[in-house]
């Protein structure tokens, strides 16, 4: 019988779980990363992914203050988890991911995004995260698969305050997994799978953790 | 010297004219500003979530609610001597970020946000002469009690007051 995660106290799931959860981000991006470094036909590096609980009003510092402008690629994760993933670069280093995935055929030079770009942009977003919850999803023999992409060019704060409603629900705080990457010269991005509360617990007993 | 205090997502701050009152980056969520016209207190919520009996689990921010959160704003405002019969409001947010559609109900949450605000207002007899909600963008926004000025600021647009 699975408890459900929203009677068990954040903070203890995260210090116990921090390490697991922590791998799953890691196994999840790796395999993003590694289809992007095809997409792209360039080589794509990744930070050890970070596990976070935080208050709401410290979102907008994860990446770099509330009005910094981002291009954020939402998913809803369905399936038998629920959550959301986000892909969020800045503007810039969009532009230049779009360009090499477009072959050349971008403007990374101006900062508005053509429509071509915009679906490229989704394409991009549709196909790492699929790599990112396929293997999640082998891992812990769950099924998990993403709704189509939706993007914006919009603040930090207002794009992470979709993730954060869902979490404002249950207490005050929430709990992301983060991976952040770069390539030697242009791209640096972030990666952020927000699974909702009661999915945490479904994600952990199916790894085997006693939850 | 003025300046400009900062409200944080599902808090809520006070402040005294000249000073000034923000917050920044507005999503689905909703920027409740309340004056009173005829003093130098002014206040500003940034409201998450609708409805505080809608949630099963007890709650310790009061902020993060529409209907709790516009109750202890005005409570503090008048703890500072602001009378309501002569508070107005301005309201601002309430985006859909995302035309996300398979989980149709969080995502209207900017939508209800509003909805859930306007009503409370209305109860408390607060009447709300502007507003800039919906739509599909963030917005920061920066309030002067002095004035009533309710500055909008959105990626991409010019600077509109309200």
């Amino acid at each position: 019988m699975v408890k459900q995660m929203s009677e068990l106290d954040l903070e203890t799931v995260t210090s116990q779980y921090y390490d697991v959860l922590k791998e799953l981000g890691n196994i999840g991006a790796g395999n993003a990363m590694t289809a992007l470094s095809q997409m792209i036909g360039s080589k794509i590096d990744m930070r050890v992914p970070q596990v976070k609980l935080l208050e709401f009003d410290e979102l907008g510092t994860i990446i770099g203050g509330e009005e910094q402008i981002m291009v954020g690629v939402f998913l809803g994760v369905e399936g038998d988890i629920s959550g959301s993933m986000l892909f969020l670069l800045e503007q810039s280093s969009a532009k230049h991911l779009i360009n090499k995935v477009m072959m050349g055929m971008g403007s990374p030079d101006d900062p508005e995004f053509t429509e071509m770009e915009r679906s490229a942009m989704q394409e991009v977003g549709n196909i790492i995260t699929g790599a990112y919850l396929n293997s999640l999803a082998m891992i812990t023999n769950l099924t998990i698969y993403p709704s189509p992409p939706s993007l914006t060019v919009d603040m930090a704060g207002a794009i992470l305050s979709v993730p954060a409603i869902e979490f404002g629900i249950y207490g005050d705080k929430i709990l992301m997994i983060q991976s952040q990457f770069f390539d030697d010269v242009e791209i640096d991005g972030f990666f952020v799978l927000v699974p909702d509360i009661d999915s945490y617990a479904k994600i952990l007993s199916a790894l085997g953790m006693p939850v | 010297m003025s300046e400009i205090i900062k409200v944080g997502m599902a808090d809520l701050k006070t402040c005294i004219a000249p000073d000034g009152i923000t917050t920044l980056g507005l999503g689905s969520c909703v920027g409740v500003a309340i004056r009173d016209t005829g003093g130098k207190v002014g206040g500003l919520a940034h409201v998450m979530l609708p409805d505080s009996k809608a949630i099963k689990n007890s709650q310790t921010n009061i902020a993060k609610f529409a209907d709790t959160g516009i109750d202890e704003l005005v409570r503090q405002m008048e703890a500072l001597g602001a009378s309501r019969r002569r508070m107005v409001a301005k309201i601002a947010g309430g985006a859909t970020m995302f035309n996300y559609t398979a989980k149709a109900d969080s995502m209207q949450v900017g939508c209800r946000n509003v909805e859930a605000v306007k009503k409370k207002l209305g109860e408390l007899g607060i009447p709300i002469i502007a507003e800039d909600t919906g739509l599909n963008y963030g917005r920061t926004v920066v309030f002067y009690p002095e004035t009533g000025e309710f500055q909008i600021k959105a990626v991409g647009k010019q600077v509109t007051v309200i």
